[in-house]
């Protein structure tokens, strides 16, 4: 066991080290690009996983704390002037404190499953009407962020800047999903996605441990925000409250390895790989994505626990099932 | 003025509403039944219209006379998709049929962009632009027709589940899927039987909106979130519910829309949504869980 555990240290290291020399060895840009993309959907699929895998919660509205985040700090810099450095930390407590809100409001009246899905997805077509129907939010004409390159904006001249951010990001969302798993909290997450009732009279107290999760998963989604804000320059109240990103929040999510640590970052590996591949190769419209869906049906038909499940009965098979 | 609107919106709104109302049927009997979220809901939606309007088309068959050729095939279309495609791949678990569902309909979205373009598709009608005066408002003839047809299937999906012998057994399988497994009915028949059943109503809807409503690959979406609300409005389950649940909601966005203004009014939807699942999350005609 000791062994295994060095091992997978090892292994991560390694990957952190090839992930940092990438940009080293590849000089094209649209590969650097996708793999931006692949990391930026890992960090978000990660703020989904914490809520969705770890405790239980199904949302399909994760896009609401994204898109408050990236309102937060792109009015913060737009309006005030406030760099996004600075404004990052601002989108990050935007973020949570919607967590709170929206938490509050569905945990307090107790809703689960299926409910607790359903009110997410109506709290971001609320916001998404709101941003379209204000003036701060600049409406459904959105907001234009500058481009001006320089680390105190988050933005970069090169690709292999925002690569490094993404990165950064992805690791840190990782470490927070390792921390969850080894901690008391975790635990207590992870008994009330077993059975409520039953974490509940072994005194867990499940609406505060809900609360949290949900504000950790919020203030990573205003995070992720700010980066989406500062490496396209734009934003609209379908791109910052749609529900296409929540789905990819959750998909990325499940096809990898609900509540894993490294489940969403594999997820989105895998799917934007595909993704990438069929449209490389398809060129008609939609052909590309008719491919990515069967694969997707596919994954949940023939992989129950995700793409980290395979992995891991692989390795159990390998090693004679003794020590995995 | 905008009082002098009014009643003109209200009639208005319940004339589009019951047809949001017979696609929320569909996914309310789903969702009673088989308690899972058909997210492939809008996407099937679309392909009914598609249906309807290549109909009209090819074979210039009225979208009103093509239900009676599009229910049926909707219903095979959906009893085998989920006998042989959903429940297969799902393992019984919930959070796969929603992830299969969601495949679904990006399967079949995007096999709509590849094989009909992506370009909204309408039909002209001989009568389309006559109307019907009320005294207060002038009604299309078409949107009329949509009203009584769609009470119409209500009150035929009503007797079938309440005398016949199939929905005894889908009301059985809903309450007690062990039990009625136990008293020797067929679970997967049923289940499938219901998500035929649900489809059909779908294929019902397609045929109705078409001739008021435009049609592209993405139709399905506008109406996915609306019917999601009105299921839960009405309670989960419930026809009568989806009935009134579509009424309510049809009105209170017409409403909405004139009093708020176009981006604003829509906000009454997800208002009502937000407001039912916190205070009431059984709907108005759910039963207490």
């Amino acid at each position: 066991m000791k062994s295994l555990m060095s091992r997978n240290g090892l292994l991560c290291l390694a990957g952190l080290v090839v992930a940092l020399l990438i940009p080293q060895f590849i000089n094209n840009k649209f590969y650097i690009d996708v793999l931006t993309l692949i990391l930026f959907s890992a960090f978000l699929g990660q703020s989904w996983n914490i809520l969705g895998g770890y405790a239980g919660q199904f949302s399909f509205g994760g896009v609401v704390f994204f898109g408050t985040g990236a309102y937060a700090s792109s009015i913060l810099f737009k309006t005030f002037g406030i760099d996004p450095w600075i404004g990052i930390f601002g989108a990050i407590a935007a973020g949570a404190l919607m967590g709170a809100f929206i938490g509050f409001i569905s945990f307090r009246y107790g809703l689960k499953g299926s409910y607790f899905a359903l009110i997410t997805l109506a709290f971001a077509e609320f916001f998404r009407i709101i941003a379209n129907s204000v003036e701060f939010t600049g409406g459904g004409v959105g907001i234009f962020i500058d481009h001006k390159p320089s680390l105190a904006q988050l933005q970069f001249n090169d690709t292999a800047g925002y690569y490094y951010l993404a990165m950064a990001m992805t690791v840190i969302s990782l470490l927070i999903a390792w921390w969850l798993e080894r901690s008391r909290f975790g635990a207590s997450l992870v008994a009330i996605r077993e059975n409520e009732d039953a974490a509940q009279a072994l005194g867990v107290n499940a609406f505060r441990c809900k609360m949290y999760a949900i504000c950790i998963s919020g203030a990573m989604g205003g995070a992720g925000g700010t980066f989406y804000a500062q490496k396209f320059l734009y934003l609209d109240p379908p791109i910052a409250y749609g529900i296409g990103t929540s789905v990819e929040m959750l998909l990325v999510t499940i096809v990898g390895g609900l509540g894993t640590v490294f489940g969403p970052l594999i997820g989105s590996f895998v799917l934007h790989g595909i993704n990438e591949v069929a449209r490389h190769y398809l060129e008609a419209p939609g052909l590309s994505m008719i491919v990515y869906g069967l694969i997707l049906i596919g994954i949940v038909g023939f992989l129950p626990n995700g793409l980290i499940g395979l992995v891991r009965s692989t390795l159990k098979r390998f090693s004679g099932g003794g020590n995995a | 003025m905008l009082f002098e609107m009014m009643p003109a919106a209200f009639v208005n709104g319940l004339m589009f509403g019951s047809i949001y109302a017979l696609v929320a049927l569909g996914l309310t009997l789903i969702y009673g039944v088989l308690h899972i979220i058909n997210f492939a809901h809008g996407a099937l939606l679309m392909l009914a219209m598609y249906a309807a309007f290549y109909l009209f088309r090819h074979f210039g068959i009225d979208p009103y006379l093509a239900i009676i050729i599009v229910v049926p095939v909707s219903f095979v279309f959906g009893y085998s998709l989920y006998r042989w495609g959903i429940g297969k791949l799902a393992h019984g678990k919930d959070e796969n049929i929603l992830l299969v569902t969601l495949g679904l309909a990006i399967v079949i979205e995007n096999a709509a962009i590849f094989f009909f373009t992506a370009d909204q598709q309408t039909i002209t009608l001989s009568y389309s632009y006559e109307t019907i005066d009320l005294g207060f408002v002038f009604l299309s003839l078409p949107k009329v027709i949509s009203f009584f047809a769609s009470l119409l299937i209500c009150l035929l999906l009503w007797l079938v589940i309440a005398k016949t012998d199939l929905g005894k057994a889908i009301r059985a399988v809903a309450k007690e899927r062990q039990g009625a497994r136990l008293v020797g009915i067929d679970v997967e028949h049923i289940f499938a039987a219901t998500y035929g059943i649900g489809i059909a109503c779908l294929g019902a809807a397609g045929c109705l909106l078409l001739p008021s409503f435009y049609v592209d690959p993405f139709t399905g979406n506008i109406f996915v979130l609306v019917a999601f609300t009105i299921v839960v409005l009405g309670g989960m389950g419930s026809i009568v519910g989806a009935l009134v649940g579509g009424f309510i909601i049809g009105v209170t966005e017409s409403l909405g829309g004139l009093i708020l203004g176009e981006s604003l009014g829509q906000i009454g939807i997800s208002l009502i949504f937000i407001l039912i699942l916190v205070l009431r999350p059984t709907g108005l005609f759910g039963a207490k869980s």
